[in-house]
């Protein structure tokens, strides 16, 4: 059994739309870029979702697939598609999914939001982290 | 990077390039990089109504202290830098985010009213208001019936 957190990014298409669960809202739904670093006591993984307030961000951790989602305010809704010079980007929610196994602490689970950016911090079940072993010498 | 308005009258052939051209642009990896490495951060997108050009610009963390706009004529030039992570002592399992210093310029179809363009930051999005010059407005010409 490792000790390490091991991470599989369920949805491995950058920009696809996400269809694996039927969602009830009609919208567009993003994956966001993440950057995830493993520190000594847990994990952070850090989200871009531009757009989104602290209280349209869902998180759920359970039987070790933490997910995210987060939803985005309709912008650029009444603008007729002959009005744009340039469309680099549509705006729609965040969904993103991962395996991040067993040894969470859950009821230690932190997340904040600014300026788009979640930072979420997973730490690791005191049973995993890492200890050192003394080898007594007979 | 030069805007223009696509043309109706364009024939087919023109607009079918036209159509891939834009999807290039939309999807920034065919490039073979992170959009910030393809010169394409933030990504933005900009419209037009009778009175203003609109952009909004997607740029999560990056704070106003780090985040310049300016306006020259008929050019919008968005500047500013995204700090990195802190990253002692630690080890990555993923990283998708880009972390440096960007800009854009655009080229607007019109002239804009530097002295009126409006600029706001929230929640990692930029959006500006530019009105429109003057004499970029459309107008409406009386046709006398002689």
């Amino acid at each position: 059994m490792s000790a390490q957190t091991d991470i599989q990014n369920q949805d491995a298409k950058q920009h696809a739309e996400v269809t694996r669960a039927e969602r009830t809202r009609d919208a567009r739904t993003y994956v966001p870029d993440v950057d995830i670093v493993e520190q000594g006591d847990g994990l952070l993984l850090v989200a871009d979702m531009p757009g989104v307030r602290a209280d349209h961000v869902d998180i759920q951790y359970e039987q070790g697939m933490l997910t995210i989602q987060g939803r985005v305010p309709a912008r650029q809704t009444d603008i007729g598609p002959d009005q744009y010079l340039l469309r680099e980007y549509g705006v729609g929610d965040f969904y993103r999914s991962f395996r991040v196994g067993e040894g969470v602490d859950i009821d230690k689970i932190k997340a904040e939001l600014k300026n788009g950016v979640m930072t979420l911090h997973l730490p690791k079940a005191e049973a995993l982290k890492p200890r050192k072993i003394s080898v007594k010498t007979t | 990077m030069f805007l223009r308005r696509l043309d109706p009258m364009v024939p087919f052939g023109q607009l079918r390039s036209e159509i891939s051209r834009l999807l290039d642009v939309f999807d920034p990896f065919t490039d073979g990089g992170t959009p910030m490495r393809t010169g394409r951060f933030p990504a933005l997108n900009v419209w037009e109504d009778g009175q203003s050009v609109y952009a909004e610009a997607e740029l999560p963390g990056v704070s106003h202290d780090d985040l310049h706009v300016s306006v020259v004529g008929n050019e919008l030039t968005i500047k500013g830098s995204r700090r990195p992570m802190e990253s002692k002592g630690v080890s990555y399992h993923r990283q998708e985010r880009q972390a440096g210093e960007f800009t854009r310029v655009l080229t607007l179809p019109v002239d804009v009213d530097a002295d009126n363009v409006q600029a706001s930051l929230k929640d990692g999005v930029l959006q500006i208001k530019m009105p429109k010059s003057h004499a970029a407005r459309p107008k409406k010409i009386d046709v006398k019936v002689g």
